[in-house]
């Protein structure tokens, strides 16, 4: 059962809300139904639902995804710190396992609900649903959800976000976007993370910038250090803007309605 | 590999019409798999042999289709199906980020009885 409009969770496109027969008997008695049905429906249904939310709060809202170790938690640390003051943020921080990430979060003015996944590797709609119970919407503008670390699974679940970013850090090569196409294909943003580690790295830029381009064209792609602060601004820029226009967009879409 | 819970959804919505049709046992699950959909059909195949096990699905054969990434160019206004990872377009080489098709992940069909 659907926890906001108690529909069936068994959700069918509305031209299929029941399988219908086709007239191709194998045997006498044994028939093909036609189904169609999406295999992520109940949580497709659930993320548009919290998109419905997020909107009507005009909530903008992103999902950051990156491998494990990328810098997510620290880019958000150093994000809650220098913006702060300028935008009202909370997070919600998915973890495989521990609290950790969102203890470290903790102690920056912003609301941030753990949500500890156990053994699944990604989060879904319906922890995201259960998680924003815990935050007052009214009193925030951005919500960040840090995804678990994983550039797989979590980019075939949508949550409800407006926005997805994917970060990728010097250390883990150039060529990830061509492993991961799924996760930058389906990028608004790709920060490019630890550039101060590069040269050590033996990070080639050029060509990861080329395979970003190649994967992801649609993507804006941002280069940063969120240990160092080099290219944050533009970062925060971006946010800046986009949540203006979110409001903007949001506002006269109210005023149209 | 979050397989093994698409597959018990897959499962769960299976035996859901199959009792609405009034039938008892499942034959034949097809799947159309996108190629662009995060999901690996060898990977669904296994999670399948392990779901089923003490259903009225568990001599049912998975059936999975593999559906190709279409591609528009924005440019030129091809419609292709790209080579590999990068859609880049054969006509003008443009790269596009304009998917038509290749993200399906549905269940197509059943035969029950």
């Amino acid at each position: 059962m659907c926890r906001d409009c108690k529909c069936s969770t068994s959700v069918s496109a509305p031209e299929h809300t029941h399988a219908h027969e086709h007239e191709q008997p194998r045997r006498a008695e044994q028939r093909t139904l036609a189904v169609h049905e999406h295999l992520l429906a109940r949580n497709n249904h659930q993320a548009e639902h919290n998109r419905k939310l997020f909107r009507a709060k005009g909530l903008l809202v992103l999902n950051l995804l990156s491998s494990p170790g990328a810098g997510k938690t620290r880019l958000l640390e150093r994000t809650l710190s220098d913006l702060g003051q300028q935008l009202r943020l909370g997070v919600i921080v998915g973890d495989l396992q521990t609290d950790n990430d969102a203890r470290r979060l903790s102690d920056r003015g912003a609301p941030v609900v753990p949500i500890t996944t156990g053994t699944v590797c990604h989060l879904e709609a319906e922890m995201v649903a259960r998680a924003v119970e815990q935050v007052d919407l009214d009193a925030l503008d951005i919500l960040i959800i840090e995804n678990v670390g994983n550039l797989v699974c979590p980019a075939s679940f949508d949550l409800g976000e407006e926005l997805r970013v994917v970060l990728l850090s010097t250390t883990e090569g150039e060529d990830k976007p061509l492993k991961y196409p799924l996760a930058f294909k389906t990028a608004h943003v790709v920060l490019l993370n630890k550039i101060d580690l590069a040269e050590v790295a033996a990070f080639d830029r050029q060509a990861a910038l080329e395979n970003i381009r190649r994967i992801a064209p649609q993507a804006i792609v941002l280069e940063v250090s969120a240990r160092t602060g080099a290219g944050l601004e533009l970062w925060y820029h971006y946010l800046e803007s986009r949540c203006a226009e979110w409001r903007i967009s949001r506002s006269a879409a109210t005023v149209l309605h | 590999m979050h397989e093994l819970s698409v597959m018990a959804n897959t499962l769960e919505i299976a035996l859901d019409q199959m009792r609405r049709q009034g039938a008892s046992r499942i034959h034949v699950i097809t799947l159309r798999i996108g190629e662009l959909s995060g999901v690996v059909p060898e990977a669904l195949t296994f999670a399948f042999e392990a779901v089923v096990i003490g259903t009225p699905a568990e001599k049912a054969r998975l059936v999975v289709e593999v559906v190709p990434v279409l591609c528009h160019c924005p440019r030129c206004g091809n419609e292709f199906h790209p080579a590999d990872v990068i859609y880049q377009c054969p006509t003008c080489a443009h790269i596009s980020a304009d998917v038509r098709g290749g993200c399906e992940l549905e269940l197509a069909s059943l035969e029950v009885s």
